[in-house]
């Protein structure tokens, strides 16, 4: 079959590989429909998460029809098509159990830090990733999905890691009734973050980021207003300027590692890697938001540490709170607020290529080139 | 958000002993809600009944942070030559340990020469330009492809000039 093969730093090709196979009573096999390219996956690209190995198959954004399934298997039936969470959990754990399901605790031998995840290192498990024309899937009875009937694929694969993210991201945010809420990167994450912030009944939401083409669709999208940190002297004091210098209720860090912004951070973090990536965002969102209020992020950094202002958090008495995304506790809202018309998840897709040129690919949404905000890459059999 | 199960010991042990012992607890102040509906199943510690285990068939590291592998695992890409002794070696150190993670990072760079090594036995030298998306960026970023490529050129050409005139 095709699969994406990873060569070391920003060298990503098409190859053909062998097809998965049934390993576990509870594994299915998926024939890819449509996969993501998403901010995550900017991290292994970019070679900053130990334990990324030559020849892995990334993608934890996908969709797909059951081929296969293990005969421990009792819910899903060959031909369904279906939503697989990005989260490979068991459902049956004690942190499943209580909704976790991004903390699964029996998918992820390597890192007890972490729960396994598609096509993302061996430091979340060293699964093949859904780039490819097949993945194999553990635990299929509890995360993959039906897809409801009538819904786009387009939209489908979006509920599997981009809307539940920035929903969560809202949703760790505490927000209250006319919150003012800053949600720092305007990526396909930050844009949904800020959407969902208006389900919460913020009464402001503004956006911060570099790059203007996303910024102008962040407004039009998301319905907020939208800042270019470039312009702003110091974004910190600029949101302590628009809240009364008092700060935000809530800021949301969406950018995670890669963030640009502060020279010193920028080298350290993803230069000499003598950090767990650069740390600008959250160290304004830590910075910017008011005494007591609450910092969300789901943005991703690396195993090890990070420079950021904990001095700050304790004097402020600021909450922080953090997950990897618990997909399967929200896919059923998820499905109705797109149901409903509340969440249009598929006008976030910018780009829809063949994933035969997926190095092409990557260096558009990594480059933010084309106007790019959400990149898919249709697998052949899907494109008939 | 209220914990329903509130706070029960279930951990066993009598606390009658302390004076006052959960006099306050608040099943109210769980800021783990709504992301953690709380069942305090991990009071019981590490007892669930596990799912069944994936037959162990390749080379699997696991945390020392753990006592076994978990019941899945993924097996795509298994340990192999020098970057394989690194991660082996990392994984002695715990997850809280730079001797766990900075290994495995020079590990990620030994296994990127030993793909190269692998690429050329097969018989082909890959085309690096094209996986970097060369093609991409030629198309929509061409000034800032050719500026880099110009840098480039003068560095090598400054670094030429500088070379060639300490020799003479
Ligand atoms: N927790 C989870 O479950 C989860 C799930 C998916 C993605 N993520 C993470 O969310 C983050 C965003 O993902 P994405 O797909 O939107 O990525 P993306 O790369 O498309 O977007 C990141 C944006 O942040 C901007 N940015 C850079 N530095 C900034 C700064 N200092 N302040 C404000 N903006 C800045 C960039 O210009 C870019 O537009 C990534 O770190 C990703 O790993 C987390
Ligand atoms: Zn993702
Ligand atoms: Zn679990």
């Amino acid at each position: 079959m095709l699969a994406m093969n990873y060569r070391g730093p920003q060298r990503v090709r098409i190859d053909q590989k062998p097809l998965p196979q049934i390993l576990h009573p509870e594994d299915a096999i998926i024939r890819v429909t449509r996969s993501c390219i998403c901010g995550s996956d900017l991290h292994l690209y970019n070679g900053n998460v130990p334990d990324t190995r030559v020849g892995e198959t990334f993608g934890h954004e996908f969709i797909g029809v059951v081929e296969e399934v293990g005969y421990a298997i009792q819910k899903l039936k060959v031909g369904d098509n279906v939503i697989v969470p990005f989260n490979i959990a068991c459902g049956r754990c004690a942190f499943c159990k209580q909704g976790l399901y991004g903390n699964c605790h029996e998918s992820n031998p390597q890192a007890t830090a972490a729960g396994g995840i598609f096509g993302y290192s061996h430091t979340t498990g060293g699964y093949c990733g859904g780039q490819a024309e097949y993945v194999r899937v553990p635990y299929a009875d509890v995360g993959p999905t039906v897809i409801p009937e009538g819904m786009d694929l387009d939209d489908a694969v979006l509920l599997t890691d981009v809307v539940p993210t920035g929903y969560q991201a809202a949703e760790m945010g505490g927000i209250q009734k006319g919150d003012t809420v800053v949600v720092f990167g305007a990526g396909p994450i930050g844009i949904m973050a800020a959407k969902c912030a208006w389900l919460f009944g913020a009464g402001r939401v503004i956006i911060i980021d570099q790059i203007e083409y996303r910024l102008e669709f962040a407004r039009n999208y998301a319905q907020c207003e939208a800042y270019n940190f470039r312009s702003l002297e110091d974004p910190v004091v600029f949101i302590k300027k628009t809240t009364d210098s008092l700060g935000a209720d809530v800021c949301i860090d969406a950018v995670g590692a890669e963030a640009a912004g502060n020279a010193m951070q920028t080298i350290t973090g993803r230069k000499l890697l003598l950090q767990a990536g650069s740390a600008t965002a959250l160290h304004w969102a830590i910075n910017s938001v008011k005494k007591g209020g609450i910092v969300s992020i789901v943005g991703v950094y690396g195993p090890t540490d990070n420079l950021v202002p904990i001095g700050n958090v304790v004097n402020k008495g600021i909450t922080i709170r953090a997950n990897q995304a618990s997909v399967k506790r929200l896919l059923p809202k998820m499905i109705e607020h797109v149901q409903e018309g509340r969440i249009n998840p598929k006008a976030l897709i910018t780009h829809r290529i063949p994933l035969e040129e997926v190095a092409d690919a990557y260096r558009i949404f990594s480059d933010k080139l084309d106007n790019c905000i959400k990149t898919v890459l249709i697998p052949p059999s899907a494109r008939i | 958000m209220e914990n329903t199960q509130g706070f029960e010991n279930k951990r066993g042990g009598d606390h009658s002993h302390i004076k006052g012992w959960g006099i306050d607890a608040d099943p109210k102040n769980d800021p783990t809600y709504p992301m953690k509906q709380r069942t305090n199943d991990e009071h019981n510690g590490y007892t669930w009944e596990r799912p069944p285990q994936q037959t162990v068939n390749v080379e699997v590291l696991h945390s020392i942070e753990r006592p076994n592998i978990t019941a899945v695992f993924g097996s795509t890409v298994p340990t192999k030559g020098l970057s394989g002794k690194i991660r082996r070696y990392a994984f002695k150190h715990s997850e809280s340990s730079y001797a766990h993670w900075l290994p495995l990072l020079l590990a990620d760079r030994v296994d990127m020469v030993e793909g190269l090594i692998e690429d050329i036995n097969k018989g082909s030298f890959p085309n690096i330009l094209a996986e970097k998306g060369i093609k991409a960026e030629w198309k929509h970023n061409k000034t800032g492809l050719l500026k880099r490529w110009a840098i480039g050129a003068v560095v090598a050409y400054a670094a030429f000039v500088y070379v060639t005139r300490r020799r003479s």
